[in-house]
């Protein structure tokens, strides 16, 4: 699935996001701890890891959901805080600029139906009601869901829910796309399509951050990688490099050190990204 | 497994899932072209709150019956079938409601009017009466309640209720339980489901109860985490308390007279209702 007439040289150095320390714990436990991180305007980003490794985290903290106890979180060079974001202004600034898909479409996808559905986010941040009609109808037909358009939400299979909740957020041409696992528990069709327009979407303008343990996402979806591994960022590198390095995807546990027998009779364990894979 | 095989409580909160699975998806008698559809969601608020409130002060039985009636009329204008509101509405609330009312029937001092077979208890004619008005007025609050429901979508109805300065905290809750009762409705039969398929033969009592107050317990656990979470997706796309809609609200001649209809009716209600 790797174009790599896709792949993109890294032009800007404007940061976008610049965390320094962050520390974030539910309870006693902590999420993330003392991560630093710059992600810079334009990029395209996987934060890799497996379950519970702090990327989901990480992701509500970006979309100004989550605030860490300890660190601070810098958005265009400025503060992103609770504090800030209750100015209304701000925070429609903040949320038109930046959106989050979940990882669960069924949290994301609250309204009557797919249309209000898409409005939601316009309507919050005020725009034009003339313009929102004419913005839903052009994203309907571009994420090919107009015929879900007067369905209820919850009555859609996954892959449906999936691209509604992207076209939800997609509605606001956001500059930031903060995507949680969006190709989980989608069947290899939903999955090939949600791949082939995320690498599509924005023509390379948007920084593109991803939450994923998906390794044959990785290529298509990234140009840098940050892995993550007990609230802690690892290792870092482009696509390439972090899946060339098996030991330290059977470290973060992103692969699986697989035990066959070969035609020979002799035993081996050798690491794989998937089952069939050898 | 079969219905009879489930233990009473889970088979009641199966039920009651059900129940409310096909409430909410009577979203689409919010599209038919009845009378109360083509009401202004504002109109529609302010006719039928008034009648709610009357029926449910009212102190004669006739006035609530005459209420009743009117409600039942209303539906069928609104095209809303009777079967609908026969299920989901009156034997609901009367099953609720009967259930509270049983000890008026004995325990109200009065002329005895009927002994109860082996228990030696009697019903008098003022607990008769008194449980007849408890039921009626709910049934009948009820059923008007349920068409404003039924006939309005749902984010036009809290835009009206904003509008005519209900408390935003109000608009906020009923927006926030629409948004994730779907949710947890799905949480709830999976759990039941869940369990039924890892149980073999039937629990005594005892331990049935027990497991329902436990699921209870996990149910209510995930319902405060998908509330939070459902909040976070809100907020993440601009939600600060405040409904819109795209819909602009309107008011025609047909909505100032059936407003004076209901006001009629509402003016009737009270007058012959003290």
């Amino acid at each position: 699935m790797t174009n790599p007439s896709r792949k993109r040289e890294f032009s800007v150095t404007v940061p976008i996001f610049e965390l320094r320390d962050v520390t974030y714990r539910y309870g006693k436990i902590d999420a993330l701890s003392n991560l630093d991180l710059t992600i810079l305007a334009g990029q395209r980003i996987a934060l890799l890891g497996a379950n519970g490794s702090g990327k989901s985290t990480l992701l509500s903290i970006l979309d100004g959901l989550y605030f860490p106890q300890e660190g601070s979180v810098m958005y265009c060079g400025e503060p992103l805080t609770e504090d800030r974001l209750q100015t209304q202004e701000i925070e429609f600034d903040f949320r038109r600029k930046v959106a989050l898909v979940f990882q669960n479409p069924d949290i994301q996808l609250f309204n009557p139906t797919v249309f209000d559905e898409i409005a939601f986010g316009p309507l919050q941040v005020g725009w034009p009601k003339d313009q929102i009609l004419m913005r839903v109808s052009a994203i309907l037909e571009r994420m090919e869901i107009v015929h879900l358009k007067d369905r209820a939400p919850h009555h859609l299979s996954t892959g449906e829910k999936k691209r509604v909740a992207l076209a939800s957020v997609l509605i606001l041409d956001p500059d930031v796309l903060l995507l949680d696992e969006p190709t989980a528990a989608l069947d290899p069709r939903s999955e090939s399509q949600m791949i082939d327009f995320l690498v599509n979407c924005g023509d390379g303008k948007k920084t593109v951050i991803t939450a994923t343990h998906d390794l044959d996402l990785l290529e298509d979806i990234a140009d840098y990688c940050h892995v993550f591994q007990g609230g802690q960022i690892v290792a870092a590198g482009t696509s390439d490099e972090i899946l060339r390095n098996h030991e330290l995807l059977l470290r973060t546990n992103l692969v699986h050190a697989h035990r066959h027998r070969h035609a020979s009779g002799e035993m081996h364990i050798h690491p794989h990204r998937h089952a069939h894979e050898h | 497994m079969s219905a009879k095989s489930r233990g009473p409580v889970e088979r009641s909160l199966s039920t009651f899932v059900d129940a409310l699975r096909h409430t909410f998806d009577a979203e689409e008698l919010a599209k038919k072209n009845g009378l109360l559809q083509k009401l202004d969601p504002r109109i529609k608020i302010a006719a039928i709150l008034p009648l709610i409130l009357i029926a449910a002060l009212a102190r004669q039985l006739r006035a609530i019956v005459a209420i009743f009636v009117f409600a039942v009329l209303v539906g069928l204008l609104s095209r809303v079938p009777l079967i609908t509101l026969a299920r989901r509405v009156w034997l609901a609330t009367l099953s609720f409601t009967g259930l509270i009312s049983i000890p008026a029937l004995f325990l109200t001092p009065g002329r005895a009017i009927y002994l109860l077979p082996f228990f030696s208890w009697t019903i008098t004619a003022q607990g008769l009466h008194a449980a007849t008005y408890l039921i009626m007025r709910a049934e009948t609050a009820a059923t008007l309640s349920v068409l404003l429901i039924l006939c309005t979508s749902w984010n036009n109805l809290l835009k009206a209720l904003r509008v005519l300065r209900f408390p935003i905290i109000l608009v906020v809750i009923l927006g926030m339980t629409y948004r994730y009762i779907f949710l947890l409705l799905r949480t709830a039969h999976d759990m039941f489901e869940s369990r039924r398929s890892r149980m073999v033969g039937q629990l005594p009592g005892h331990e049935l109860r027990k497991v329902a107050t436990a699921s209870a317990g996990v149910l209510m656990s995930k319902t405060l985490q998908i509330g939070e979470e459902v909040y976070l997706a809100m907020r993440s796309r601009g939600f600060r308390g405040e409904v819109y809609v795209l819909v602009e609200f309107r008011t025609s001649w047909l909505d100032w007279l059936i407003l004076g209809c209901f006001a009629t009716v509402a003016g009737f209600g009270f007058w012959f209702g003290r």
